[in-house]
């Protein structure tokens, strides 16, 4: 059981740098990350881990940061998209998201993308069934899903080694 | 794709307040008296007594109030909004306020209401005359249900009080409808309305009516407090309290004379919910298409909308026509059945063509692609192959089954409304340093529209992409060119702009500032549209779509996987490929939760039953693994570059394709409503028979020569 002290606030890794969260522990991820430390880009779609638009990375797995309260996570690494843009990966994934037109409305996209990160990390070579399967806890209303398992399929290939 | 388009929920404000709203819990009901807790002193109650002109938003007409006064319509009716810098404090004390209702019984079944909000009719020929002559009469009616738009991003708005200045900013698809609303509930309390889109996580609808409604409420709250007032929906609140799509009762009466459909008696009703917000154009565009792709040379058709105390239902991609196809699509299906024909021989034989009438005694001026969209739909799928085969099978768990329908999308506004109301205006800047500002009110939703605007200038203009600039729509910059619905935007706006910029080539001088304008020209080849009589050309033309969906049924449990999903359509031709394609695989999508797992009902109280993306289920990414969707080009003379509306079409098609196939796999008689959920498999096939019990059963069939045409199953004939 980790001791919080209120004071000095639940210290955590996010997007590779030692912060603190002041917030209360019960506070949602999602509430901290965005109001806290103004890292806008995880979204908010249901606040009930359905939609998966306010998915992060915590210690490499993916998770919806709506039903994740902070004083949960101490000592843990998070990565949002703020984060793992600076990535080369991202930019493999960038680019094929770009080039199979996979991004409509884009709320759902950070998400998305660090579902795909946290697929390919476990499959780097995907079937497409893998695909629908690793990308099924993310909901998107644009695009019927198929620009996006051409994206992560055309990302696998062109990454090959990356992940 | 980086997480830096910045929504309204992520914009960063000084002094900003936020707007919690108090909904009615009671469907219908007078308000005897409101009891507040003790409120701090940073907390502000705004309620229909601050409305500073008219307590009424403007949206077709004016019957909703910003807040209620002393009753409720509906559960979700906004009652009062409580305002300040803590959203949680805010939410603490509506849980604490009382009210007293002096309850009402609500009216849930449009059938049972008393009150019509809109009623139309129109037809042509001697249908009484058709019926009389005709070999054989049968009539049937369908349901479907209400539908969720389900955007990713909720509703939210922000306002802003200025100098004798309203700004109102957020997620939303038409700032001129919201700018207008604004303007009439505002009255002299300001000199200037200013309306801003800001990054929109998706609308398909359901951010064209309702934006109007939020942004009356906010303007209120900022006008009272002086500071910034936000709310962003949460999602159980969006799906319970905003409007939907239309459920609706579609009864069909259809003569048959020598193989061809010569008459339809069609009578629509549609549930307009609380209020009438969109409700008129959403049934004049579904009694347009109730006859769907068929030549019917004797017709009559009656719609109508009426209250019921449920949520106000409004626009929705399809707009009242996915319900009327589905009806005539299906009627259609099981007239081929009936009469032993296989439905798309049958169908095919009926279908209008280049010259004929529309339903309203306009003309289809163009080429009707039908035909090739069919012969490319039965390439890609095996359509009649299977079909055949499915019929042969004998299997009792797994069964197979594939359908077809065909559809149109009329594309624009109905009728002469782009003429007489929109009146469309664009205007091209061209800068000192060159680059060229598209200046339009049609806001990006998702659905690209800043891309398709700045390729055609680009185009045009022999200039490279990356010189011209399309923002998001500001009514302070941009001139009103209507807003972004019916899939207008490119066919209508996007041809204004080519115009422009071809003028802007004409006069083009490099490093000075220019700015052209176009303004909107009715087709001259366009039969006006009399709304008093129905009749004229309802669209100036019409885009085309085949749908057809392959599935296998485990009788056992009910559920049916996706073993082949086609959709050929016809957009005139794509401007950009990729873009049409993502509009044609989302609204497939979207249609097939309409058909089969997008469920949404009420309690006898009149309280939603599904208000989150739990139990309301929309399609993942794991539902339809095998989506082929593919454009014939058919260009269209007055779009630019050839493009017609394209986004509203993949929708529609879809429920009555997959009904189709699951009447197939199911093997048990005729389906009549969507969604026809896993329950309903089940709930049929335990029936004593597998057949519609009898009671619900509204299929009649009368022949003339009964001898001739006596139906293998007794009980297909009733009445």
């Amino acid at each position: 059981m980790q001791i919080i002290n209120v004071q000095t606030g639940i210290p955590f890794i996010l997007n590779d740098r030692p912060v603190r969260s002041l917030s209360a522990p019960g506070t949602r991820l999602l509430d901290v990350l965005r109001q806290e430390f103004h890292l806008t880009g995880t979204k908010c779609g249901c606040k009930e881990g359905e939609c998966g638009a306010c998915a992060v990375l915590i210690n490499g797995r993916l998770v919806t940061s709506c039903l994740v309260a902070v004083g949960s996570i101490a000592h843990q690494a998070v990565l949002t998209i703020e984060g793992y843009r600076k990535t080369e990966r991202f930019a493999v994934l960038d680019e094929a998201f770009a080039e199979m037109a996979a991004v409509q409305c884009g709320f759902c996209t950070p998400g998305m993308v660090l579902a795909t990160e946290a697929l390919l990390s476990e499959h780097p070579h995907p079937s497409p069934e893998e695909i629908r399967q690793g990308l099924s806890g993310n909901l998107c209303r644009c695009t019927g899903y198929q620009a996006l398992v051409q994206a992560v399929s055309t990302a696998a290939q062109k990454g090959a080694g990356l992940w | 794709m980086r997480g830096e388009a910045l929504y309204v929920d992520d914009l960063v404000i000084e002094g900003l307040l936020y707007g919690r709203l108090l909904h009615s819990d009671r469907a219908r009901a007078r308000i005897r008296s409101i009891r507040l807790p003790k409120l701090p002193p940073e907390v502000t109650v705004v309620d229909w007594r601050d409305a500073p002109a008219r307590n009424q938003i403007h949206i077709v007409q004016d019957d909703m109030p910003i807040f209620a006064k002393d009753e409720v319509a509906y559960v979700g009716d906004v009652i009062l909004m409580l305002v300040g810098p803590d959203e949680q404090e805010l939410q603490n004390l509506l849980s604490r306020i009382q009210i007293d209702y002096q309850e009402l019984t609500p009216v849930l079944d449009p059938q049972l209401s008393q009150q019509v909000f809109f009623d139309y009719h129109y037809g042509h020929g001697q249908v009484e005359q058709a019926f009389a002559e005709a070999d054989h009469i049968f009539s049937e009616t369908f349901h479907t249900g209400l539908q969720e738009q389900a955007y990713l991003e909720p509703n939210g708005l922000i306002a802003i009080p200025g100098n004798r200045k309203m700004t109102v900013r957020g997620s939303m698809q038409c700032p001129y409808y919201v700018k207008t609303a604004l303007v009439r509930a505002l009255g002299e309390a300001a000199d200037q309305v200013q309306v801003v889109q800001e990054v929109t996580g998706g609308g398909f609808g359901g951010k064209e009516d309702y934006p109007s409604v939020l942004a009356c409420q906010l303007a209120v709250a900022a006008l009272k407090t002086g500071r910034p007032v936000k709310c962003i929906l949460n999602r159980r609140e969006d799906m319970a309290t905003t409007t939907k799509r239309h459920p609706s009762r579609c009864h069909y009466k259809v003569a048959v004379k020598a193989g061809q459909v010569t008459a339809m008696d069609i009578d629509v009703l549609m549930d307009s919910g609380a209020y009438t917000t969109l409700s008129p154009v959403v049934l004049q565009r579904g009694i347009i298409g109730a006859p769907g792709v068929y030549r019917i040379p004797n017709l009559r058709v009656h719609g109508q909308a009426r209250k019921t105390n449920t949520v106000p239902n409004g626009a929705f991609r399809g707009f009242g026509a996915p319900q009327t196809f589905f009806a005539v699509e299906m009627m259609m299906s099981h007239i081929a059945a009936a009469l032993n024909q296989e439905p798309l021989a049958f169908k095919a034989r009926q279908l209008v063509s280049q010259g004929d009438e529309t339903s309203t005694g306009g003309r289809y001026h163009f080429y009707v692609s039908l035909p090739d969209l069919i012969k490319r739909a039965e390439e890609l799928s095996h359509y009649r192959e299977k079909r055949q085969a499915y019929a042969r099978q004998t299997a009792q768990r797994y069964r197979r089954g594939i359908g077809i329908a065909l559809i149109y999308h009329g594309c624009g506004f109905t009728g002469n409304s782009e003429r007489d109301f929109i009146k469309a205006v664009v205007k091209l800047k061209k800068r000192t340093d060159d680059r060229v500002e598209v200046l339009a009110s049609n806001a990006d939703i998702g659905q690209g529209i800043k891309t398709t605007f700045a390729k055609i200038v680009a185009d045009q203009l022999a200039l490279p992409l990356e010189q011209i600039i399309v923002n998001n729509p500001d009514t302070d910059k941009v001139p009103d060119s209507g807003p972004t619905v019916a899939s207008r935007s490119l066919m209508t706006v996007g041809q204004l702009l080519a115009q422009a910029a071809a003028r802007l080539k004409q006069v083009w001088e490099p490093g000075k500032e220019q700015v052209i304008e176009e303004h909107y020209q009715h087709p001259e080849y366009m039969i006006p549209f009399d709304m008093d009589r129905f009749a004229g050309d309802a669209y100036p033309t019409y885009s085309w779509a085949v749908s057809v969906v392959e599935l296998e049924l485990d009788r056992l449990t009910g559920t049916a996987d996706i073993l082949g999903a086609w959709g050929i359509f016809d957009v005139g031709v794509p401007i950009d490929y990729n873009i049409v394609q993502g509009q044609m695989q989302g609204g497939f999508l979207q249609g097939l939760g309409y058909a089969c797992m997008e469920h949404l009902t009420y309690s006898p109280a009149g309280v939603p039953q599904q208000t989150s993306f739990t139990d309301y289920i929309i399609p993942t990414a794991a539902d339809v693994p095998n989506l082929v969707t593919d454009l014939v080009n058919n260009p269209f003379s007055h779009g630019p570059y050839g493009a017609k509306g394209a986004g509203e079409m993949p929708m529609v098609g879809v429920a009555p394709a997959y009904l189709e196939a699951l009447e197939q796999a199911m093997n048990c008689g005729r389906l009549e409503h969507v969604p026809f959920t896993a329950e309903d498999v089940l709930d049929r096939l335990s029936d004593a028979d597998g057949h519609l019990h009898p009671d619900f059963d509204t299929w009649t069939w009368q022949s003339k020569s009964e001898a001739e045409s006596q139906p293998a199953d007794p009980r297909q004939r009733k009445g």
